[in-house]
């Protein structure tokens, strides 16, 4: 089964004839992933490797019955690309734009709410489940199919431990990246229900970092509503307060959003919390032992 | 994007929020000057993008030209909490009956605004929110609902009668300048009452979004105001995270997870990093060589320590990438790298062949880690 993309999967990519939309959509297509058509606005008949390109997402939507849209629109575009899709009726959209001023996000992020659209990311390296389909950036080569799932906020560190993961004989059964920006779709808490819900999925990897409290709320929501194990990583113990550490949503406010403060809240809720990314793996192991 | 207290007040007037008459000064005769055309009383404020200022001596009540100019030569002659000083806002002295708090901001768990008021002024708002909440009013405003006049009659309601229409006035600016400017934040604090019963802004804090300067050259022009740090500044013209820290391992990595993470892991194994900085994705020889510019252009950097995943990227590349950057740069101090990921193999063959002097191949992140951690002890001993 795994979570959000597999077989069923049935992909249009926004955004396909920019240098990084083509190459990325090509990896996804070599991968496996069901890749149904590319938009880009005004080059409607054209097509890229033999992906058929639309004007619009409405007509990938009824021309090839896309059901999932990848963003690689730029930054100031992709706020409307996202909306675009949401009201074509696709079901789940993966962002990886980065970028996108965050008013722009919350005017998505209302427009969304109660609807049937996913959205992950943006800022995000996307979705990978390993076998059966690549949405994103994250390379496929490192993954292994299995039963962990992994859910992060930054895109190296889901490479790095699935790196980990998958050296230690650790297969995943979906790796998400959610994304490093303050205002994002799809958080820990949908991802932990969805890996909850999945028979496929034995164990969570639960990846965060400083800035806001995603992974507090994460760790009530385990405490209540998860009993499969959970490992935790959390980035940032080092970083000062006041200071932004690359993503837009990593700064420390104050005395909130401290890498401390998670690590204990998550403990809290009975989470095995790594020091290191290597030692995640190791705690994936003891677990599932 | 955080503005100067003057800054933000030049958006407030923009978006009609009432403010104290105001001039800036950059050396104590222009504040000598100010505090004249005021009429002979000020109030000289230090200009730095940090809170705080009133407890510091940063905010002071002068009742001459002569002492706004003292005041202005002992400002202008000193950091203020580490931040460089080089301008002092000038203010008229208001007759303040009360004094209050609100703020706007984009509230990130709940992907809208939030906006807040209350009537005790002066008070850490944390601590507020937490001892006495009853006493903070908390509104979410929908983005695309927008500000509606119950919500400013919630917020307002929290104020005595007599500040209510004008504190309403302000809140809609304010709301105005969050939407029209992009702003992440908009801070009131104090909002006072004047004993003719205006509402004015005494202090601007105001957070602009950095991903929407794009859409605001006016804002984006007022950086030319902030001070200039030629390493940051060539950080940011190749598009490099870089933030500087306090210890003495320079670090490059690709990924800001990965690179908070290589902080830490630094630590445990008993040494402070000097720096974070994201080279990217890409990871090429250019970008390398600008990288390791930058970190090593700081004189308390006694080793670098590269650490590469490489994904898309591939090791070998970046491999190459580092050598070149050698060349181009030359580092007197050790680097460390490690690579893993994409091609790893063949990246660490490379440079183990290239046999450079500087460079310390490590297998691992924690073995790196490790590395440069006994290499900057050494050098500290």
């Amino acid at each position: 089964m795994s979570i959000l993309v597999g077989p069923d999967t049935r992909l249009v990519v926004q955004g396909i004839t920019g240098n990084e939309g083509t190459f990325h959509t090509l990896r996804d297509r070599a991968y496996g992933t069901s890749v149904v058509a590319g938009v880009t606005p005004g080059k409607a008949g054209h097509d890229v490797d033999g992906i058929p390109v639309y004007d619009t997402v409405g007509d990938a939507v009824r021309e090839q019955g896309a059901n999932t849209a990848m963003v690689f629109v730029p930054a100031r575009f992709a706020a409307e690309a996202i909306l675009e899709s949401a009201d074509a009726g696709v079901a789940l959209v993966v962002c990886i734009t980065e970028g996108i001023p965050v008013q722009d996000m919350a005017t998505v992020h209302s427009h969304l709410r109660g609807g049937r659209t996913t959205l992950v990311g943006p800022n995000c390296p996307g979705v990978i489940s390993p076998g059966t389909a690549n949405v994103g950036i994250i390379p496929g080569e490192i993954c292994t199919p299995g039963r962990v799932g992994l859910v992060s906020r930054s895109g190296t560190l889901v490479y790095q431990i699935v790196h980990e993961l998958t050296q230690r004989g650790l297969g995943q059964s979906t790796c998400v990246g959610m994304g490093g920006d303050p205002v994002h779709g799809l958080g820990f808490i949908e991802a932990l229900a969805m890996f909850q819900d999945d028979p496929e999925t034995d164990l969570v990897v639960l990846t965060g970092e400083i800035g806001g409290d995603d992974e507090e709320r994460a760790a009530a929501f385990v405490a209540d509503h998860v009993t499969k194990p959970v490992v935790g990583y959390i980035a940032g113990f080092e970083a000062p307060p006041g200071k932004r550490m690359g993503h837009a949503g990593a700064i420390v406010t104050g005395s909130r959003g401290t890498a401390a403060a998670k690590a204990e809240a998550l403990e809290a809720s009975g989470v095995a919390v790594a020091r290191t990314p290597s030692q995640v793996a190791e705690l994936v192991v003891e677990a599932l032992r | 994007m955080d503005l100067y207290e003057h800054q933000g007040k030049d958006l407030f007037r923009a978006h009609e929020i009432p403010t104290s008459r105001g001039i800036l000064a950059e050396t104590p005769e222009e504040a000598a000057e100010a505090t004249r055309t005021l009429g002979g009383r000020a109030v000289v404020k230090v200009q730095v993008q940090v809170g705080g200022r009133g407890k510091g001596g940063g905010v002071v009540l002068v009742d001459s030209p002569e002492r706004a100019s003292e005041e202005a030569a002992r400002m202008l002659s000193a950091d203020f909490k580490g931040h460089e000083v080089n301008r002092v806002l000038v203010e008229e002295q208001l007759p303040i009956a009360q004094e209050y708090y609100t703020s706007m901001l984009l509230d990130r768990s709940a992907g809208s605004y939030l906006a807040m008021m209350t009537a005790e002024g002066g008070m850490d708002i944390e601590e507020l929110a937490r001892t006495r909440p009853e006493a903070l009013r908390r509104v979410h405003i929908d983005a695309l609902l927008g500000l509606r006049t119950f919500h400013v009659r919630e917020l307002a309601g929290v104020l005595p009668s007599q500040a209510r229409e004008g504190a309403g006035d302000v809140l809609r600016g304010m709301f105005q300048l969050l939407r029209e400017r992009d702003a992440t934040l908009v801070e009131i604090n104090p909002l006072v009452l004047l004993e003719d019963g205006r509402v004015v802004a005494l202090d601007a804090k105001v957070t602009i979004d950095d991903n929407a300067l794009f859409r605001h050259e006016d804002l984006e022009s007022l950086k030319a105001a902030f001070p200039i740090d030629p390493v940051q500044a060539r950080a940011d013209e190749k598009g490099l995270q870089y933030v500087k820290l306090d210890g003495n391992v320079g670090i490059i990595g690709n990924g800001a997870g990965l690179v908070m993470s290589t902080l830490d892991v630094v630590a445990q194994a008993g040494a402070e990093a000097a720096n974070f900085l994201d080279v990217g994705g890409g990871a090429s020889a250019d970008q390398m060589a600008t990288s390791l510019e930058v970190v090593l252009s700081d004189p308390a950097v006694a080793v670098v320590f590269i650490n590469i995943f490489g994904g898309i990227t591939r090791c070998d590349l970046v491999a190459e990438g580092i050598l070149a950057a050698l060349d181009r740069v030359d580092a007197q101090v050790p680097v460390v790298v490690r690579l893993d990921g994409t091609n790893a193999e063949e990246g660490r063959a490379i440079l183990a062949e290239a046999a450079h002097p500087r460079i310390v191949v490590a297998a691992t992140m924690l073995e790196a880690a490790e590395r440069a951690a006994s290499a900057a002890n050494g050098a500290a001993a």
